[in-house]
């Protein structure tokens, strides 16, 4: 067999394994769609549930969801980035190691870890109860070594002649950063904050003791109320709902919203790494 | 007047320069040849102190400009780097327009106002040979230009903070002939105003536009004199078979 035919063979074997992966992404999408679709309507998405949820809609866990998303962010975000710059652009030597080692391994414990600490702390020693700030808290942790890990990835991504030239005409180290590095890591910072989302949006065990309401119609009016949210409401209909078999089309409506959700943060973040792309005039 | 007295440079344990002692004249071209890695990118990134940046670094000795040693601690390094240009040996403008690009030390070091700055990016491309090229799509990436035009409009914007030293690591390595010509051009130009020190690996070059030459080899300055005398007549062997191409 000659180099050529090694070469069609590798390849037609990751085309197929490519495929596969595609297909199967399409399937489980497709599933949902299917069995969800029929559920969904404008209803759907504007009103509480009823008759002990097996019917209704689902608009209370995704105002709860979102309040959440954007909980976890304001405070994951920016300390994400400030400790990524740290360790990246400020920091050397041992400490920045240990930071290193810590935040790898936190992004590998298992986020009903996180659940119960979040409860532990934030629920009843800071005595901020059953609440979104709980469950803001605990999520953003949960997703902070991933913001700082792709932020990281951004920061190492900027070549080092943009700080050495910025040095080099005496601007500080912070002003370095500021107006060069930033800008030019900022398209990859926001990548990393899509999948943050995509990850806090979808987490169950981190709420389940910290924020989540099992049936909750009112919506909060404070940072300190209870929410519904979609992950637990979605596991409420699957495996504990007053009625499981009449609830289940609408499981499968929540789960097609919760995606829906997903690929809009999505789209919007593109939207945004676009325009921050567009400030880098680099052609 | 740059003056450096027993310089020793240390890379964590290795030695990447050893006492050296010179003096240059403000307002001329000095040019610094010899081997590959044999410290000339380390001497001159002395006198604007990038090599603080590299982390294990270690100097003794005195490195003084205008009679001020620049390592003493009331030093204020981003002062210091604002009145001692470079220009790397690859272009390396921002991924900002041509007129950010040279804008850019101006607004850092808090240089005037909005008419000021225009005013100074102007003389400042003028003055690196660009103006002509560029007025006209001053608001355009800086990478739509050429290498050679990226490389001037690196001067520019080392130019535009008005400094009085400028460094210069092989900056004309990394272009054609013509793009060349048109930097020694510049130089020669800049030399009126600017004390530039030139790192080389091109002999014609160096003997071209600089008026003194200091020959390194393995971290010492084997010779230092006129530029002539060290290509016509160098008193050390190892200058003479460098300058000849018998080197190695
Ligand atoms: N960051 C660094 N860390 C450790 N050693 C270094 C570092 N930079 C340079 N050196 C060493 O110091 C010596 C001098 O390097 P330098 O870059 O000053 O040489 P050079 O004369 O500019 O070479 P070239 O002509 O190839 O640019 C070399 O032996 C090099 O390996
Ligand atoms: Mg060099």
């Amino acid at each position: 067999m000659n180099r050529k035919h090694k070469q069609i063979i590798a390849f037609t074997a990751f085309r197929i394994v490519g495929i596969i992966v595609v297909a199967l992404l399409i399937w489980i999408l497709g599933f949902i769609i299917y069995n969800g679709a029929g559920t969904l309507s404008i209803d759907f998405i504007t009103t509480s549930p009823t008759d002990g949820m097996t019917n209704g809609g689902i608009f209370p866990a995704i105002v709860g969801t979102l309040c959440l998303i954007a909980g976890s962010m304001i405070f994951a975000f920016p300390l994400g980035v400030m400790s990524a710059i740290y360790t990246n652009e400020y920091g050397k030597g041992l400490i920045v190691r240990i930071i290193r080692i810590m935040t790898n391994n936190l992004g590998g414990v298992p986020s009903i870890v996180f659940g119960l600490f979040g409860m532990s702390l934030f629920v009843n020693t800071l005595g901020f109860g059953d609440s979104i700030l709980a469950g803001s808290l605990t999520l953003g942790l949960l997703t902070l070594p991933l913001v700082i890990r792709t932020t990281e990835e951004a920061l190492k991504a900027v070549p080092d002649s943009y700080r050495s030239s910025s040095l080099a005409l005496g601007a500080t180290k912070l002003q370095t950063i500021r107006h060069i590095v930033l800008p030019a890591a900022s398209p990859n910072i926001i990548t990393g904050l899509i999948l943050s989302i995509g990850r806090v949006s979808g987490e169950t065990a981190p709420i389940l003791f910290t924020v989540a309401a099992y049936f909750l119609p009112k919506l909060p009016t404070s940072i300190f109320d209870q929410v519904m949210a979609l992950p637990y409401h979605l596991y409420v209909l699957a495996t504990s709902g007053t009625d499981i078999e009449a609830s289940r089309p609408l499981a499968y409506g929540t789960a097609l919203v919760l995606i829906a959700i997903v690929l809009l943060m999505n789209i919007v973040a593109a939207i945004i790494r676009r325009k921050f792309e567009k400030n880098l005039i680099t052609n | 007047m740059i003056e450096a007295k027993n310089i020793n440079f240390y890379y964590k344990d290795f030695q990447a320069l050893k006492d050296i002692s010179l003096r240059i004249d403000p307002k001329s071209v000095t040019a610094f040849i010899g081997p590959s890695g044999c410290g000339k990118s380390t001497f001159l990134r002395l006198f604007n102190r990038m090599n603080d940046l590299i982390n294990g670094t270690r100097l003794t000795g005195q490195c003084l400009i205008n009679g001020r040693d620049i390592y003493e601690k009331a030093v204020n390094v981003d002062e210091l780097r604002k009145d001692v240009g470079m220009v790397f040996q690859k272009p390396n403008p921002f991924p900002k327009t041509i007129f950010e690009n040279v804008a850019y030390g101006l607004k850092v070091n808090a240089m005037g106002r909005k008419d000021f700055i225009s005013q100074q990016v102007e003389k400042a491309l003028v003055a690196a040979a660009l103006w002509d090229e560029v007025k006209d799509k001053l608001h355009k990436s800086a990478y739509a230009l050429s290498g050679g035009q990226q490389q001037r409009l690196c001067i520019a914007r080392a130019l535009a903070v008005e400094p009085s030293i400028i460094l210069m690591d092989e900056p004309a390595s990394a272009l054609d002939p013509i793009s060349t010509a048109r930097i020694e051009e510049l130089i020669n130009e800049l030399k009126n105003d600017y004390t530039i020190l030139i790192v080389t690996h091109n002999m014609q070059q160096a003997a071209r536009i600089s008026s003194k030459t200091g020959f390194f080899m393995l971290g010492e300055l084997v010779e230092y004199g006129d530029t002539k005398q060290i290509f016509n007549s160098p008193t050390k062997l190892q200058t003479q078979n460098y300058v000849n191409g018998n080197f190695g």
